[in-house]
Parts: C-alpha cells; structure tokens; sequence
C-alpha cells in the first residue's frame, strides 16, 4: 500500500539527526516536524527570520508578529532567536542549514528540481526556493509520484529549474530514491519502496532511468 | 538648532520626499511588520510609477495591494507575489512589470547596496533563467551567478520603538527586511510603534543605528494583520 502523506513525512523525519538545522517547505515537508524523534534536538529554520520555530499557537495566542515563511502563525521556542531577512539567508547560503526539505513538481535523474513556475501559468515567484537548494548541503523532495497520471521523475525536466543537480533524495509515496555518483555522472538509486508497491509499479510511474538498491527485490 | 527627526503623522514624515517615478523599498513579509501608516500616505499623494523593492506584493487590501489598488506601481521588485488578486490581473494585462529574484538574493542586494558593495556572487539561480544575461564565475570548481546591489530613493520601514535619534528595535519577525532596507535608500522614514526617551535603549540591544534613519512617525493606532491564521487544539 502507497505512503500516506503522514507516512511519507515520518519517512521523511528519518532524516533529521541531533543537533540539525532544518527548513521545511510549504505542503507536506511542514508535517516533518510532527514526527521528530524523542530526545532529539532539531531547530526549524523560517527563512523570513525565525531560528527555532515552535508549534502552531493556542487558539486566542495567536501573535501577528510571529509567522512563519507560510505566512502561518506559529510560537517561540525559549531555543528561539530572531534575525533579519540577510542573516537568515547568509545561514541559508553560508551552508549552515543541514537539510532542506521540500515539494517539487519536477525532479530528475541528474538531481535537477524544478518546482517554482508553470510557463503560461501566473509566475508568483520562487520565495526563498532557490537559496534553499543553492545552499543546503541536504535536499530531500518530498512529492506525489504522478501529477494528472504523468510521471514527475524525469529524464530531463521540461519546467523552468529551481536548482541544477541540487536533490538528494526522493521520497514519494511509493518509495525512497537517492541521488548520486553511478560511474562518471550523477543518478537515481531506488532503496527501499511503500508497503506491497511492487517494482513493476514504480517503473510504469517513473520516467527517469533508475538503479535498483540492494535491498530491493 | 538642532536636528529633530520625529514626525507629527505619517504624510508630514514624507513631505517633499516622495517623485513620480521613484524607486521606494517597503519592508516586510507577507503582510507582517510593513509600514502600513506610510504606505497609506504614499497613496495619499497620488504619487505614480513607482518602482518598489519589497518581499511581497501585499494583500488586496493591504500592504502594497493598496498602491496597486491605485496604479501607482509600474514595477515591483520581489521574491514571491502570490497572495494578490489585484497584482495578478494587472499583470496579465500587461500593466504591470514585475522582477522576481529569490528570495535570499534580493535581500543581499539589498544589505550589499547598503553597504556600498555593488555586485556580488552567488549560487543561488545557477543553471536556472535566474541566471540569463548575467556574469557567472567559477570559484572552487562551482558556478556562481553576479548578482547587483540594490539602492532606493526610499525606502519605508516599520520598527517596533525607536528613540528620537532613530535607534530602532523590531519585534520578532516584524523584523524581516526593515533593517536591511533602513541602510539602503538615500532616505529611510520609520513608522514605529513606540516612541522612548533617549537613553532607554542598552546600546547592546540596538538592530538599526540611527546613522539609518532619517525620519520617525510614532503611529497612534497599530492593527496587526494575520494572513494565516493557524492554531492547535489544546489537549
């Protein structure tokens, strides 16, 4: 059975490790934070100046002054610290995020992420997107295998890119792949697939050229 | 005698400065921590063809929405616009132009103009159309995208206090791009919340040096807008 998008964000949360500083994106990535192990220590990042970004408020606690690059009302943490947007992004930029997790309308087999603009669509603007996959070490995608029955693991995207050969990993909802060395150029390796999703499914859903991981029969 | 930089109200805190045609930075995300007083009194002024650098675009009805509501904006400068009907259908319509660069690289254009850097690089956009017509560079074996400063005729911001010698304080993430845009403008206005003697602040505990700010409007009445409202149960 196919990853709910709760399962596919716990799947997604075994990538946090202790002491990390990570940003989630809008839509799935944002259930991550449900999910982080006890005992962990892991601070969210809001690149519209927010280090340490807690839970959504108690109804009636809502500050206006305390939002999320969702624009979402969130809480402070007493980890908490405030920055200017520059800083934010010189934490983005500089590398010191360690995982960057987001949605996607395109990924391919070279890593490119396209998930920003539909040409012929209204452009509202990649925010912060670029910076993230420019400069987090760690970008795991977080997406639906298919849009309308089309597969959205390409060969080549055919959308305007976000980043050039900047994903790490895929979680989709019928399984994991990673991006990387395969010889002399990068690649897709499927690891591990969604409960009873067989193979032959995610090859009739998948456009790009994939290896197989070990642990895959 | 000596300078005053407090402001009666919001319209006298931009008298003489405002010229059709001019470039103003407006701080600001989403709709929290924008200068709303002073938005509000630049489309008092009738003023058109603006140029405006700001993350956003505002909400119909609020924020930089209200410019566009007027057709006083002939160019917008921003990361991300999503929110705005009314951005939307003058764009389409070909009324309005817009400039989108992520969201990371316009805020250092903007801490670099105020810095007097006039160009810098990034990886940010490499190898998208972010990067057409412009210099691109290896460094390290990684191609990086030569991004400009940013400068503005104006630039309008909101703080939460500041003293008469324009030492500012922001509160939380009303923060956003207000400090940087202070530094960035031939002249930066501040609508604050508050308004302290001098000597109230610890000097430690100062974002913007007044050295930024030329003049101050304390406003009367702050309305805080929230355009997502999100809460949880309590168990």
């Amino acid at each position: 059975m196919p990853w709910t998008r709760d399962q596919m964000a716990a799947r997604a949360a075994r990538e946090l490790q202790d002491g990390f500083y990570v940003n989630l994106g809008i839509g799935i990535p944002t259930l991550v934070a449900n999910y982080v192990p006890e005992g962990m220590s892991v601070q969210f990042h809001s690149e519209n100046g927010m280090l340490g970004a807690g839970p959504f408020p108690f109804e009636g606690e809502e500050d206006a002054d305390i939002i999320n690059a969702g624009k979402q009302t969130v809480t402070e943490l007493p980890t908490t610290s405030y920055v200017d947007s520059a800083a934010s992004f010189a934490m983005v930029r500089g590398g010191h995020i360690n995982l960057s997790i987001l949605g996607a309308l395109q990924v391919a087999q070279n890593g490119d992420l396209a998930n920003w603009m539909i040409p012929g669509k209204m452009v509202k603007g990649m925010g912060g997107a670029m910076d993230l996959v420019a400069g987090v070490p760690r970008v795991v995608v977080l997406m639906e295998h298919t849009a309308g029955g089309k597969p959205k693991l390409l060969k080549a995207c055919t959308l305007p890119l976000t980043g050039a050969g900047v994903v790490s990993m895929v979680i989709t909802e019928l399984g994991v792949f990673e991006v990387g060395p395969q010889g002399n150029k990068v690649g897709l390796t499927l690891t591990e697939l969604a409960p009873d999703v067989l193979l032959e499914e995610i090859r009739a859903k998948t456009e790009a050229d994939f290896a197989v991981g070990p642990k895959i029969r | 005698m000596a300078v005053n930089k407090v402001f009666p109200d919001a319209k006298s805190a931009l008298a003489g400065v405002l010229k059709d045609g001019m470039t103003i930075m407006a701080g600001g995300f989403g709709v929290c921590g924008i200068p709303s007083a002073l938005i509000a009194a630049v489309r008092e002024s009738g003023v058109k063809n603006l140029t405006c650098i700001s993350n956003n675009a505002g909400i119909d009805t609020a924020g930089l929405g209200l410019l566009l509501e007027t057709r006083q904006i002939k160019k917008m400068i921003s990361s991300y616009v999503g929110e705005n009907a009314t951005f939307a259908k003058q764009y389409l319509a070909g009324e309005l132009e817009i400039e989108f660069n992520p969201q990371g690289t316009l805020a250092e254009r903007i801490r670099a103009g105020g810095a007097g850097i006039p160009a810098f690089y990034t990886a940010t956009g490499a190898g998208t159309q972010i990067a057409e017509g412009k210099e691109t560079k290896v460094f390290d074996g990684r191609t990086y995208v030569m991004e400009r400063g940013l400068v503005a005729d104006l630039a309008i911001i909101h703080a939460w206090k500041a003293d008469p010698e324009g030492n500012l304080v922001y509160r939380k993430t009303a923060r956003n791009f207000n400090p940087i845009m202070a530094t960035a403008a031939k002249m930066t206005v501040v609508e604050v919340e508050d308004l302290v003697a001098p000597g109230t602040f610890d000097p430690d505990h100062i974002i913007t040096p007044g050295i930024f700010v030329r003049r101050i409007v304390k406003l009367d009445h702050v309305e805080k807008l929230i355009e997502q409202r999100t809460v949880r149960k309590r168990t």
